[in-house]
């Protein structure tokens, strides 16, 4: 009896030694992430106004907001993702319902896998070479291709995930009504994956816009507003890399601005995301 | 293996039934003709040289043990297994004297002709009206007032209308698995098959669903020539005109249902159907 209780006392002290280990590794993690969010608000919450909106980015010293920035961005990322959107699902459809049989699909899985953990910077310089350096100037177009080809990869594995997850038996019925293949991907599948596809999405549209050397290489930056995407366009994340850097002050909070922007914004499309996710279960 | 017998007894079966039940009697000519049937999953035989026919505004039963292929010989039927790469099929099927396991046969046409029910409730994600306009459209131009109609007649064949008729723009997917099934049935009715396949249709339900499934399934075989997989031996007995009984892959005895449920010729259907085996 006495054995036991010894073994009992052993177990509950290793128990406590593994719960405190673990709780401790969840603060330290979790007190970093408050530390950079507490950072974030202090300094930036000071830098939001309503010229943050309006007026485009300042000289040195004068008054100013991100306007060109936040239109730069929105515009460049909605491109990239008006491209990505079609290929990635697409793709997607293509390696979970047709790529059953032959190389071309788990060839076409691996490649898409190396570009889904791919630098981006490395696709910025892709960008640059094969259109900047051709055309011999920076444009929204050339950062809209970068963001593109990081959303794809994103978009072709969430959607292949969730086709997957869709039952056979849903494909049976719907083939046993005597619906050809494309009806039954269209209308069947892809319809009762609709919330897992749009949520790859989201999470591609949170990615791109936090992404800064893709667009350093490709959209530069503009200090005007501009609604060209054959031009120099300005951007977030760029604007944020550059400002903060920067000995002005003004500047500097500006760069705190465009972080908290860029933060929350992410924030609410997870959060979207995850009301999507629950409506599905 | 059993053909000839089988063949003998279902000639003097239609007299019998004739004049004493007076139901119509099943046409000299079976629906599908089923001739030395062989099925292979890649190399393994899932079928074993079937022999057997269904006959028209009759009820057939497959019964046996899990894995014995009687799902398998239904999803021949409508060259479901097509979606598999893998899987084949040798022999004939003639549906109406043609054979559907022809290279050359179209399986979406002949998925038009012979309709499929499945063990799990498969509503498609979309309002209970379009579940059923989905498979009509694949084949008819419908007006909107016909296609009203249409999807009414669908959901009464499969007594189901009076349940949803005040809410045919909800989901499919908000009925409950009894009902789901229901429409299922009334989704595969609505395209006007001639063969309706049945694939262990109520063993996901409750009994009272079970009995509302069954009693369609009595009222259907009037029009459609139904062909059904059941685990559930008192359910064979209950809704079928035939039975057979299958094990290993292989048609051990077909028959009346009568005949084979009081009287079976052989020892190992008996045993089956006491509960001695299986």
């Amino acid at each position: 009896m006495s054995n036991s209780t010894a073994l009992y006392r052993k177990r509950t002290r290793t128990n406590q030694i593994a719960l405190l280990l673990s709780t401790g590794a969840m603060l330290l993690g979790m007190s970093f992430l408050a530390w950079i969010l507490a950072v974030l608000l202090y300094k930036g919450l000071g830098a939001l106004s309503v010229s943050l909106f309006t007026q485009p980015t300042p000289a040195p010293g004068s008054e100013g907001g991100l306007f060109n920035a936040i239109v730069g961005s929105t515009m460049m990322v909605g491109v990239a993702t008006f491209i990505a959107t079609p290929v990635g699902i697409l793709a997607g459809v293509y390696l979970s319902e047709y790529g059953r049989k032959g190389w071309l699909a788990p060839t076409t899985r691996f490649i898409n896998d190396i570009l889904l953990s791919a630098p981006s910077i490395v696709i910025g310089v892709f960008i640059y070479t094969v259109y900047v350096a051709q055309v011999q100037h920076f444009s929204g177009w050339a950062g809209s291709l970068a963001l593109a080809l990081i959303a794809i990869p994103v978009v072709v594995r969430t959607t292949e995930n969730m086709l997957n997850l869709v039952p056979a038996s849903l494909r049976e019925a719907a083939s046993a009504l005597g619906a050809p293949r494309w009806k039954v991907v269209l209308q069947v599948v892809l319809r009762s994956a609709r919330a897992g596809v749009l949520t790859g999405i989201l999470l591609a549209i949170a990615r791109l816009s936090g992404e800064t050397a893709p667009l350093l290489f490709t959209a530069l930056n503009n200090q005007f507003t501009n609604f060209d995407l054959n031009g120099p366009m300005a951007n977030l994340p760029v604007v944020i890399f550059q400002f903060a850097m920067s000995p002005y002050e003004n500047w500097n909070s500006l760069a705190w601005g465009g972080a908290i922007l860029i933060t929350f914004g992410v924030l609410c499309l997870n959060i979207v995301v995850r009301t999507l996710f629950r409506k599905k279960i | 293996m059993q053909t000839p017998v089988a063949t003998k007894r279902d000639m003097s079966f239609a007299e019998v039934r004739g004049e004493s039940a007076g139901t119509s009697a099943p046409t000299m000519a079976p629906k599908i003709r089923i001739r030395n049937l062989d099925f292979f999953y890649g190399s393994f035989q899932g079928l074993k040289h079937i022999d057997l026919d269904i006959h028209e505004g009759m009820v057939t039963a497959f019964i046996g043990p899990s894995g014995c292929g009687k799902s398998t010989l239904l999803r021949t039927l409508n060259r479901m297994y097509d979606l598999y790469p893998g899987q084949r099929a040798t022999g004939e099927i003639l549906l109406n004297g043609k054979n559907v396991l022809d290279p050359g046969q179209d399986v979406n046409a002949l998925r038009a002709k012979v309709g499929m029910v499945f063990q799990k409730p498969t509503p498609f994600p979309m309002s209970i009206y379009e579940n059923i306009a989905f498979g009509v459209r694949l084949y008819e131009n419908l007006s909107r007032a016909d296609m009203d109609n249409r999807v009414e007649w669908a959901l009464r064949k499969a007594a189901l209308w009076d349940e949803v008729k005040g809410k045919l723009n909800q989901s499919g997917l908000s009925l409950s698995g009894g009902q789901q099934q229901r429409l299922c049935i009334a989704r595969g009715v609505a395209v006007k098959p001639e063969v309706l396949l049945l694939d262990e249709p109520t063993s996901a339900l409750d009994p009272i669903s079970t009995a509302k499934v069954e009693e369609l399934v009595h009222e259907l075989k009037s029009e459609y020539t139904i062909a059904i997989v059941t685990h559930n031996m008192q359910q064979a007995a209950r809704v079928s005109d035939y039975t057979a009984y299958m094990y290993l892959g292989e048609l051990v005895e077909f028959g009346l249902t009568d005949e084979i449920f009081i009287k079976p010729k052989r020892k190992e259907t008996e045993d089956y159907i006491t509960g001695r085996f299986g």
